[in-house]
């Protein structure tokens, strides 16, 4: 128990602070590199806390793909070197500063507030039909119910995955001019009279070909 | 104090979502990390979706997590398609200057 609570402290302290300095930070691909430590430290959370197929997944997905996003449009569009400038103000009218403070401060109590009231009804402590069982793997048991009870939730999760890469596609697409490409319309309509000729070749003179 | 409940794991998650926020205000710089913050937010409340699968014995958080997760990727890759887009056309992200649509 003592190793659980050593543990949860050491990643979520890490997990704090690298989220605290993705704020920050004054370089963007140091925000995105502080990105993937706190990623890496929750799924670490989420691996000891007993949700091992979600770390993973949390790893695969967000590591591998969400932040190396990231960090591909942060080189292609050449942020990078912006100067952070939230703490000067003489260009900017930085009215919504204190705002945001405080409304995130209202929004941190709150949470504050439920986690140390709350009480559940005696039936909702007792799950009938999804309960985590001791005898089979969190992956087994997670792929009994997604397959089945959430069938159409994952294929709706599925059709939103291909409508965002149709619409990442469609929206970076780019037609530049003067590049030679093929143009299929063009190449399945060609016919043979336009394509081929016969010529009858006389003897001892050859064909002209005029072009 | 030793005895990690879920009270902590709330807390974590209350702590990263405040600092997502706060991190959507404080922003000057680009837009890029107005989305990272908003991926810290969904972070955040995975964490609270899974720590409460796991004390409460119910699987079903876990699965809506996974859903969250799909949503929070396509999400940043459309997020960033119209960021690179909007910098081919405007030439910056910076947020101060994106303000075509002020009346």
């Amino acid at each position: 128990m003592e190793a659980h609570a050593i543990f949860f402290y050491v990643f979520s302290i890490i997990a704090v602070i690298s989220a605290i300095m993705v704020t920050v930070s004054k370089n963007t691909i140091h925000s995105v590199f502080f990105l993937i430590l706190d990623f890496i430290s929750i799924s670490c959370l989420f691996i000891m806390i007993g949700a091992e197929f979600l770390g993973m997944i949390m790893l695969i997905v967000y590591v591998g793909a969400v932040a190396v996003l990231f960090l591909f449009v942060v080189m292609m569009l050449n942020v990078a070197q912006q100067k952070n400038q939230w703490f000067n103000s003489e260009t900017t009218s930085s009215s919504h500063i204190p705002v945001g403070l405080i409304i995130s401060t209202i929004i941190f109590f709150e949470l504050i507030i439920v986690v140390g009231g709350w009480k559940y009804k005696p039936e909702l402590s007792n799950p009938n039909t999804t309960q985590i069982s001791n005898e089979i793997s969190n992956t087994h048991s997670l792929g009994q119910v997604l397959y089945t009870d959430y069938i159409h939730i994952f294929q709706i999760s599925g059709m939103i995955l291909l409508i965002a890469m149709i619409g990442a596609i469609v929206l970076t697409f780019r037609r530049r001019e003067g590049v030679k490409t093929q143009s299929y319309f063009k190449q399945i309509s060609r016919e043979r009279s336009e394509g081929i000729e016969v010529l009858e070749v006389q003897s001892n003179k050859g064909v002209k070909i005029d072009d | 104090m030793i005895e990690i409940g879920l009270g902590h794991y709330l807390t974590l998650g209350a702590v990263i979502f405040s600092i997502g926020v706060i991190g959507i205000f404080l922003n000057r710089k680009n837009i890029i990390v107005i989305l990272m913050s908003i991926e810290l937010i969904l972070l955040a409340v995975n964490i609270n979706l899974v720590s409460f699968s796991i004390y409460l014995g119910d699987l079903t958080g876990q699965v809506f997590t996974l859903f969250i997760l799909t949503v929070a990727a396509a999400e940043a890759a459309i997020g960033l398609a119209i960021i690179v887009v909007y910098y081919r056309n405007a030439g910056t992200i910076r947020v101060e200057e994106i303000d075509k649509l002020k009346g």
